[in-house]
């Protein structure tokens, strides 16, 4: 009926005017002509910035102009700690520019051993499959894991990696309303009971920043005999108690078979990993296709990541601040006016409703004039047709600086007549 | 009344509590094009109509249903009918 995962329904080629061959980009077309119309009043490309210098994980020059960074996944601050970048340096020396090599030929060299057990340190399980990204493990993972007459069980706000998972596959593919336990368990009861279920959930839903209820939703799987896959991407480092995510912190941690997570967040680089303690798991090396066929991470990258997650262990200074500018940023919003996406901060992400995409454009050219950067979130990636100002916050965000993002959010807002 | 009169019954009475346009529903009817129908609004309606039936309708199968007459057949199958 329709696909929430696709942005626009695929039409077929159409013959060119002249009468010449079908056009393949002529599905594009609407699309192309509502960029143009927009471009053309003279607004800002959001989908096109160019940050041109990067001075630390929260400013950057665009356009020429000193910018706030509000709407990067830098949670914890990492991308510029010394030792951080002193043992990519070491690794781009010592190991050179790339493996080029997938993981199981050429491509495993000594620092991709070295970040899988700071995984498997950090997340205190047994085995750790580190991807080439964090959108490639989720769909070499979901692809793999549930076969032909295995049944997918998903929350329809799950991210794009998690749907081209399932579409990668052939399972059959069942999702429930967003956060909804009476739902998930209705579909799990009336699936067959003897096919094989995967549930995927995220420990935090990146649109809205709101949590998962995993503690009844993962008891509500096992109970109905599923394995239970966690995306913990916007958890790591800051929410549990070894920042191992959300499942840990509502103590489910080991009911969960598998556990997804990114180094494009809080570990501050690229890269993806599954982590779990099934004992059969080493043989989705050989079976998951977007880990064999593809080049592996190069070696300053998985150096970086390493040392980044080793650190992210001792980083409770840093955690107590992010989670301190979350609650002054959310509780700041919400007296200036702006409708959130949360009724309390429940992560690092902050969203600002937008009444339409007309004003949620406007407010998001509105701040970066007034040097601040959001992400301006609009249909498809949004549920319920929503315009988002999605901000995140990172650890290093100063108590100025906070200062500062609620001022520009209110002379924005302001101007543009949202408050 | 055939077995399919009755589900084509229920079903139209499900697309009624969602038929925010008002229009004139039947076999013919398409979920995208005619009843303008966002993802959240499929969702909801998709839920009702497995509650109504205890039936699972897979996101494969649902995005091979465009008419309501599809969806009339596809309930009849699923529920081994």
């Amino acid at each position: 009926m329709t696909d929430p995962g696709l942005a626009m329904t695929a039409d077929a080629a159409k013959p060119a005017p002249d009468g010449g061959a079908p056009d393949l980009f002529a599905k594009f077309q609407p699309l192309i002509d509502q960029r143009e119309a927009l471009l053309s009043t003279g607004v800002t490309d959001p989908f096109n910035l160019v940050m041109e210098r990067v001075e630390s994980p929260t400013v950057a020059i665009c356009n020429g102009k000193r910018t706030i960074l509000l709407g990067t996944y830098n949670y914890m601050g990492q991308t510029f700690d010394p030792d951080v970048l002193a043992a990519g340096k070491q690794a781009l020396d010592e190991f050179g520019s790339g493996t080029t090599g997938s993981r199981v030929l050429n491509g495993t060299y000594q620092g991709h051993r070295e970040c899988e057990e700071a995984l498997k340190r950090f997340y205190g399980m047994d085995h750790a499959m580190v991807f080439s990204t964090g959108y490639q493990a989720n769909l070499g993972i979901i692809s793999t894991m549930a076969g032909k007459d295995d049944y997918v069980i998903l929350d329809i706000d799950s991210h794009a990696s998690i749907y081209d998972g399932c579409a990668l596959g052939n399972a059959q593919i069942v999702a429930f309303r967003h956060n909804d336990v009476a739902a998930l368990e209705k579909r799990l009861k009336r699936l067959p009971a003897n096919a094989g279920k995967l549930v995927v959930l995220e420990g935090v839903y990146s649109m809205l920043g709101d949590t998962a209820p995993l503690k009844e939703m993962v008891a509500v799987s096992k109970a109905h005999g599923a394995m239970v896959l966690v995306d913990e991407a916007h958890s790591m480092g800051f929410i549990g108690e070894n920042g191992r995510g959300v499942a840990e912190e509502q103590g489910v941690l080991d009911d969960v078979d598998f556990v997804i997570g990114t180094f494009s967040k809080s570990v501050g680089t690229v890269g993806g990993f599954c982590v779990s303690n099934h004992p059969k798991f080493e043989i989705l090396r050989l079976v998951c296709r977007p880990y064999v066929f593809t080049a592996s991470l190069p070696p300053s990258v998985v150096a970086t990541a390493a040392v980044s997650i080793d650190k992210l262990r001792g980083a409770a200074d840093k955690r107590a601040h992010l989670w301190a500018n979350s609650r002054r940023l959310h509780g700041g919003l919400k007296t200036l006016g702006f409708t959130l996406g949360t009724e309390e901060p429940q992560s690092a992400i902050i969203a600002v409703i937008m009444p339409d995409l007309e004003r949620g454009a406007a407010m998001w050219e509105a701040l970066l004039q007034e040097g601040l950067y959001v992400n301006l979130a609009r249909p498809p990636a949004t549920p319920a047709g929503m315009t988002l100002l999605r901000c995140s916050l990172c650890a290093l965000h100063s108590e100025e600086q906070v200062g500062e993002i609620l001022g520009m959010f209110e002379a924005a807002g302001k101007r543009v007549g949202v408050i | 009344m055939t077995d399919r009169d009755e589900r084509k019954d229920a079903i139209l009475r499900l697309v009624g509590d969602f038929n925010k346009k008002g229009i004139e529903v039947g076999e013919e009817t398409r979920f995208a094009q005619d009843l303008e129908w966002d993802s959240l609004t499929v969702m909801d309606f998709v839920a009702a109509v497995e509650d109504e039936f205890d039936i699972i309708i897979t996101m494969n199968r649902a995005a091979e249903i465009e008419t309501i007459g599809q969806l009339v057949d596809a309930v009849g199958e699923l529920k081994g009918e």
